[in-house]
């Protein structure tokens, strides 16, 4: 039974390496003046006056894939946020507050708010500069948890309603779709950009539905990952087995 | 010169995974896993992808190292509850 298992992974794997190396064969060359794909990409988002070609492709051109992945981001913390709930055997305990040394409290407290602006940032200039809702948002939801490392879990907890966190990861998602929708409504297509103005190219405004999917995603991403690390803190920090089983 | 830039990366990338992949204590593999996303950052920025680079930068460095940090206290921790029971 093993040495069948292993056969068919290797003969899938043969497959596999064998269509990847045909592929890549195929490929422009490395560093070489034509640029196929790119070219049409930047002529589309320059048509829509999207600056940051990227955010034409995640956003408009390839809006309904940037919608599958923010569904596996969501399904995944819905699932990890099950598996990590407090169980039946197990309680919380109050972590003791613990003494921070002094250069790491003041290094965390001072980059905190740098963090938070930087992410914040990167998220409204999503259509402009490199950068978007995703990474923005990864960016402010880690920034926030240098409050743990300068003070404790406490105070983390307190500047961290989780309610509040949960209710706009949906929300995010929920913004995402009643965009797309509307592109129905309007008689287009779902999630096409041809709802608003496209506006002055290179401004906070420009790009249609760019910057609002963007935003939405941006505020999915960033609840997505304070629920996700507020549930692995409390594993790691305050649940613990019930004594006795 | 570009070119010279591109293949610095890329050792760096392949000695820093290579550390990775050897060292076998978890939460120092973190730390090592860590140093990687920042050069897999400086790698994708130097050959023009600098969306990719910063979601690394994001992800790679910073999120991904923090959670297994977070699971390794975890079951550290664990163990050694059953230990004192004992």
């Amino acid at each position: 039974m093993n040495r069948l298992r292993l056969g068919l992974l290797a003969v899938g794997g043969a497959g596999l390496a064998a269509l990847l190396v045909a592929a890549c064969l195929d490929l422009p060359d490395f560093g070489g003046s034509r640029h196929p794909y790119g070219d049409r990409a930047v002529r589309a988002s320059l048509a829509r006056h999207i600056a940051n070609t990227i955010a034409s492709v995640n956003f408009d051109q390839r809006a309904y894939d940037t919608l599958g992945e923010m569904s596996i981001l969501f399904a995944a913390v819905l699932g990890c946020v099950v598996l990590l709930r407090e169980a039946r055997d197990e309680r919380r305990a109050r972590p003791e507050p613990a003494e921070v040394v002094r250069p790491v409290r003041r290094y965390a407290l001072l980059v905190l708010p740098v963090a938070l602006l930087t992410g914040l940032y990167v998220i409204a200039h999503g259509q402009l500069s490199p950068g978007g809702g995703f990474q923005g948002g990864v960016v402010a939801a880690t920034g926030l948890h240098l409050l743990y490392l300068g003070a404790d879990h406490g105070a983390l907890e307190r500047v961290r309603p989780l309610g509040f966190f949960e209710t706009a990861d949906s929300l995010g998602v929920c913004a995402y779709l009643v965009l797309g929708a509307a592109g129905v409504l309007a008689g287009t297509a779902f999630l096409a950009n041809t709802l608003l103005p496209y506006g002055t190219f290179d401004t906070l405004s420009s790009g249609g539905t760019v910057p609002l999917l963007n935003a939405a995603v941006g505020m999915e991403v960033a609840s997505a990952v304070v629920v996700l690390l507020a549930h692995f803190l409390d594993q790691a920090v305050e649940i613990e087995e019930e004594p006795g089983r | 010169m570009s070119d010279a830039v591109t293949v610095v990366a890329l050792l760096l990338v392949a000695a820093s995974a290579t550390a990775a992949v050897a060292q076998r204590d978890p939460a120092r593999q973190a730390l090592v896993l860590s140093f990687l996303g920042m050069v897999l950052a400086v790698l994708f920025t130097v050959l023009q992808a600098p969306d990719v680079g910063l979601s690394q930068l994001a992800v790679g460095s910073a999120l991904t190292p923090l959670l297994i940090m977070l699971s390794v206290r975890k079951v550290r921790r664990r163990g050694r509850t059953k230990e004192e029971r004992t």
